[in-house]
This record gives structure tokens, sequence and C-alpha cells, in this order.
């Protein structure tokens, strides 16, 4: 189908942009890569009043290096992400994780602060967040103001993003020594939506990973860390018997959501399967 | 509700400017209001490929852009391509193996394929069956684009037509 009638505004500036915010309030949308929302508003499952582009804000652009953080702005596409030198050295996760995201000509408008502000509960990008501490800058009327991953992701499609605010960066601490990340995902087809997907991150001494993070998503209503599991591998060797007791822990750590087409039950397998892959990953090299 | 808002923008080569809806997406302005029928809409969601276009040097679903965000913006099209004989040998191959049965998919398909081809003549036929993962074809089954991307790919690295 097509989008119904909206109003358009393309803003230059981060004030003129809050500015708009304020004033259309809930009429507003704001539109930044498009390749989701375009979607809701063509099945006209959304239909906002007007949509602010903010294609335009140098302000939310940009990767930069500075005080341990690797910053990356919310406007960064995809392709932009994925090419990235300082994205490759200081959060490989992400550019692991980035050729799993849609399709070429998805990611050359799609941006990363787009997929995070969006939360949708399939998205690479919100687990590897998670995984690697990371937090979120978000501009409004009162300044900027920081929020830790941990906070920010609060169900499905919500964020702690208020009405009135915009996204502007994400900060992730820069790669650890001795830090590996890995990442894998179950789909059907390449460039899907995963059935189930982990991001993860650990320090690593030889075989003995300690600090395991396993950041779970596609699987809740919105990213989620697998306390128990990690518990299971922390500081130990990975050998055959600790893999499966983290394989048996996700039970206490997940209670997967049924889809279409895959039962609770399914995704709890499938889960399993992934951890044992990417654990196996981390402890013998990762990245 | 229907502000006319001002584009202008290339389109393969040539500058145009029209006044559009805003909710008027890229891809039915090209087939629209420039007659460039050659970018086919099949499920305005962005899964099917077959509007793939190029957008600033970059291929993109014309059904996810609206027309009024590309102002400014520089649009190659399947027909462009195919007049300036990039996509020549590309289209070849397609007809030769047979790679197209009703065509609603193949201008999204030489698009894609043609930009792996410029980042990888040598890619496998795993690597051309992931990156073609984004444009459905309900015909042919896929093996003969393959074999005819393949072909293209082989005869590009080795400077042959």
């Amino acid at each position: 189908m097509k989008a119904p009638s909206f109003d358009y505004v393309k803003v230059q500036s981060l004030p003129e942009l809050l500015g708009v915010l304020v004033e259309r309030g809930d009429d507003a949308k704001i539109i930044a890569g498009g390749q989701s929302l375009v979607p809701t508003l063509n099945m006209r499952l959304s239909a906002p009043e007007i949509l602010i582009d903010i294609n335009g804000l140098e302000e939310l652009k940009g990767i930069a290096v500075a005080d341990g953080y690797l910053r990356i702005g919310a406007l960064t596409r995809h392709y932009e992400l994925g090419r990235s030198d300082e994205v490759a050295a200081h959060a490989p996760l992400l550019a692991q994780a980035l050729p799993h995201i849609a399709h070429e000509a998805i990611r050359s408008r799609g941006t990363f602060g787009g997929s995070i502000a969006n939360a949708d509960p399939a998205a690479e990008l919100p687990a590897c967040l998670l995984a690697l501490r990371g937090r979120l800058v978000i501009a409004g009327q009162n300044g900027e103001r920081t929020v830790d991953v941990a906070d920010f992701f609060h169900g499905l499609y919500e964020t702690a993003i208020e009405p009135e605010e915009v996204l502007v960066a994400a900060e992730i601490p820069v790669l650890g020594g001795g830090e590996r990340a890995a990442f894998d995902e179950l789909v059907m087809r390449h460039g899907d939506y995963a059935i189930v997907g982990l991001a993860a991150m650990a320090k690593a001494d030889g075989e003995i990973l300690s600090d395991v993070r396993l950041s779970f998503f596609s699987v809740e209503g919105k990213p989620v860390l697998a306390a128990a599991a990690a518990d299971a591998v922390n500081g130990k060797p990975l050998n055959e018997e600790v893999l499966q007791a983290a394989q048996a822990a996700l039970e206490n750590d997940l209670d997967p959501l049924s889809d279409l087409y895959n039962t609770a039950a399914t995704k709890l397998h499938l889960a399993r399967v992934l951890t044992g892959r990417v654990l196996s990953k981390l402890a013998s090299g990762g990245a | 509700m229907s502000t006319l808002y001002p584009v202008t923008v290339t389109v393969n080569g040539s500058p145009v400017t029209r006044h559009v809806e805003a909710r008027l997406s890229l891809s039915d302005f090209l087939r629209q209001e420039l007659e460039l029928t050659g970018t086919h809409v099949g499920c305005e969601q962005g899964v099917c490929g077959a509007c793939t276009v190029r957008l600033d040097g970059r291929i993109t679903r014309s059904c996810l852009v609206f027309a009024v965000q590309a102002d400014g913006g520089e649009i190659e099209t399947v027909e462009g391509l195919s007049d300036n004989g990039e996509i020549d040998d590309l289209q070849t191959a397609f007809h030769e193996r047979n790679a197209l049965q009703c065509g609603y998919c193949t201008p999204g398909m030489l698009i894609t394929a043609n930009e792996l081809l410029k980042k990888n003549p040598s890619a496998s036929r795993a690597e051309i069956r992931e990156e073609l993962s984004g444009n459905y074809c309900r015909c042919t089954g896929y093996h003969a684009i393959v074999d005819a991307v393949e072909t293209t790919g082989r005869q590009r690295q080795g400077g042959a037509k």
C-alpha cells in the first residue's frame, strides 16, 4: 500500500528539531534511515501528521574515540559502521554483527541510532550494545542526558527516550585487553529477522573465560543478558561439562516469546545451540 | 493535506524538478512522474528488492525513500545503467542463461548483482546467493540467475566482455 498523507519538514539543526518536537508532540515522527518506519507507514500501521527528517543534522553524525569510549553518532549508516576502522578496532562485536543486518540496499540507508531507538526485539544492534555495556546520549529541551544501556530498553519498541527527545549517539567502552567478541544468529534465510540471536563478550585468559556477557535478542520483548549461563562459565576452562551447564542454566535466564513459526520451547533449544557455538568461538579466539 | 513539496534530482544524468506530495515514494516518483517504469514496485515494504535503484552512488530500496527526501540527490535506474552500458554484459548473460521468466524482479536483480560484481567479481556461488537474498524471484528458482551472475563475474575478471 501507499503511505497516508503527512506534512514534511527537514530540520537543519538540533535546536530546530527539538522545537518542532515540542510544538507538534505526538503528531510528529522522526525519520532517519526510514527502513523500519516507511514499511509501517506503507502498511498504514502508523499515521503521523508530520515527518521530521533529521538526515541533515551534522550533530548526529560521525564516529570518534575519546576518553576510553567509542562514540557513534545516531545517524551513522549501517554501511558506514561496517567499513569503519575505529569500529573494527574498538568494538569488533558490532563489525561481526553488521553483515547479518538485512541486505546491502537496506544498510545503505538504515541508521545505527534508528535501530537502537526503534528497539525492535529482533534487531542486532540493541543486543550488541547491551553486551558492550554502552550508554546512550539523549538530547531534549534541558540539554543532554546519558542513560546506561541497562536502563534504556524498556520493552517491545519501548525505550528511555521521551516523546520530546532524540537519540544523539551511543558511547561504548573501547575493547579492553584480553576482551573478545562473538556474534551469531539463526535465520531461515540470510538477512531475515533472526529466530534467535546472540551477541557476546568475554575476557579470555587462554581457554578460561571471565566477565562473560551473553546478550540474546529475538527471544523476549527486549534484549536480555543471560546471567546464570554466564555464571556457569565464568572462571572455568571451557569444556563439554561447563558448556552443558551453561546451556542448562539458560532455562533460568530466558522466558522466550513464541512467534508464528517457533514455540517458546524451540526458541530455548535454539538459544542453547547458539550458546554452544558462541562460547566455543569466544574460547578459541573470538575477535 | 496535500501540500506539494519541490523536488530537484538528477536522474540518469538529467536534472528534473517536480512538485510532489510528501507521501510519494521515490519508486512511484520515478514511475509516475518521470515514466521510468523499469523500476518495479513489488512489496512496498523493502523486502522484495524489485524497486532497487542507485541513490547517491549506493543501492537503495526506492519504495523506502520518499521522493522529497531525495531532493538534491543523484539517482540511477535500470534505464540509465542499461543506456550507458554499465550492465550490458550482465543483461546479455541473463538473456543467454534464461535467468528471467516474467522479468518482474530483473531490474532489481541486475542492479544488486552489478553492485556485488563491482566489489567482488570473483564472488562464489554462496556469496552471490547471500548478496541476492534480499531480491525475490518467484519464477526461476534462482539457479539460472546465480549462473548468469557467476558467468559475468568471470568475464569481468578476465577483462573480456
